[in-house]
């Protein structure tokens, strides 16, 4: 089976149809999907602004780290069932659109980078990493977070 | 009434015409304005949640309030600007769409809330600082401004749809 047929299955899955028939459907997942962009946005630059010294500075990165958590990992929850969902109802669009192709890349690295490197570094102790570091791996979350978030927004112009 | 032609008039000058027409300058202001979303309502909403004692309760509500809120509020002068030039390039579509209508209330309410909030139960802060539990006044604020900018949120996703226009 190859990538498109697979991508034309997803688009005639009932679903699929069901968003694509309904008025409202598509714009209120969407709408969902914001709402758990804010969330995921807020959780991120809580401890990406406090690794690069600013924010809530007097706090244990760790700690803040412990207190974005659940948020994050909800808004995640929220924000990758109705991504699926938006999927479904426009897969053979997205797979002829490079921003959604440049947005898989992205939130690929995103997860990958904020599941390994950025929490080992959130949770370490400050007094043994040089606060160098946390910088740098404040830049790059920021980065392939803006990543996603913006070449998500560029599907619905190319 | 004279708001109509004024907003004639502004959908007529060449700045708003400009950017319509644009085609990379229009989808760098929408983007914007909505990845701004993480930095004002992202951080509103922690501070919303760290009032209603769902987040961040080891740290004190005047250390969130002071170092966060300044962050929320540089991503609401983003989204005012943003907002302001997608408004500029299209005001009698968006003056007359139910949606934008009801967003535009729904922002003057949610910053009434937030000035109330400041102007009162906010003033004592420091009474209730490290408090486990924070005084319903502040927690319904903390409630009432999640669920309106959530409105708005929604209210502005709606606003590409002409349905009762």
């Amino acid at each position: 089976m190859s990538l498109l047929s697979f991508f034309e299955w997803c688009e005639d899955t009932a679903v699929g149809h069901a968003i694509r028939d309904s008025l409202w459907l598509f714009p209120v997942i969407e709408s969902v999907h914001l709402l758990a962009l804010a969330l995921i946005g807020g959780a991120i630059l809580l401890v990406d602004l406090r690794l690069l010294g600013l924010g809530l500075r007097s706090q244990p990165v760790a700690q803040l780290a412990r207190d974005a958590q659940p948020w994050l990992i909800g808004g995640l929850v929220v924000m990758l069932s109705t991504g699926v969902l938006l999927f479904l109802s426009e897969s053979i669009k997205c797979y002829y659109s490079p921003p959604f192709w440049n947005k898989m890349t992205f939130l690929l690295l995103a997860l990958l980078f904020t599941s390994t490197v950025r929490r080992k570094v959130a949770a370490a102790s400050e007094t043994s990493m040089r606060p160098l570091w946390g910088k740098l791996v404040a830049l790059v979350s920021l980065a392939l977070w803006f990543g996603v978030g913006f070449s998500g927004r560029w599907i619905a112009f190319y | 009434m004279a708001f109509l032609p004024f907003l004639e008039w502004l959908e007529s000058t060449s700045g708003s015409i400009a950017i319509r027409e644009s085609i990379l300058f229009y989808p760098l202001v929408e983007t914007t304005h909505v990845l701004t979303l993480c930095l004002f309502l992202g951080l509103t909403a922690l501070w919303d949640l760290r009032l209603l004692g769902l987040a961040m309760r080891r740290v004190p509500v005047s250390e969130v309030g002071g170092r966060l809120l300044p962050w929320a509020v540089a991503g609401f002068a983003l989204m005012v600007v943003s907002g302001g030039l997608l408004f500029y390039s299209g005001p009698l579509r968006a003056a007359q769409n139910i949606f934008f209508q009801v967003k535009m209330v729904m922002i003057v309410l949610a910053c009434l809330n937030a000035l109330v909030f400041h102007k009162t139960v906010y003033r004592r802060v420091e009474v209730w600082d490290r408090e486990a539990v924070i005084p319903l006044q502040a927690r319904a604020a903390g409630f009432l401004s999640l669920v309106l900018w959530a409105g708005v949120v929604v209210a502005g996703r709606m606003q590409a749809y002409n349905w009762f226009d």
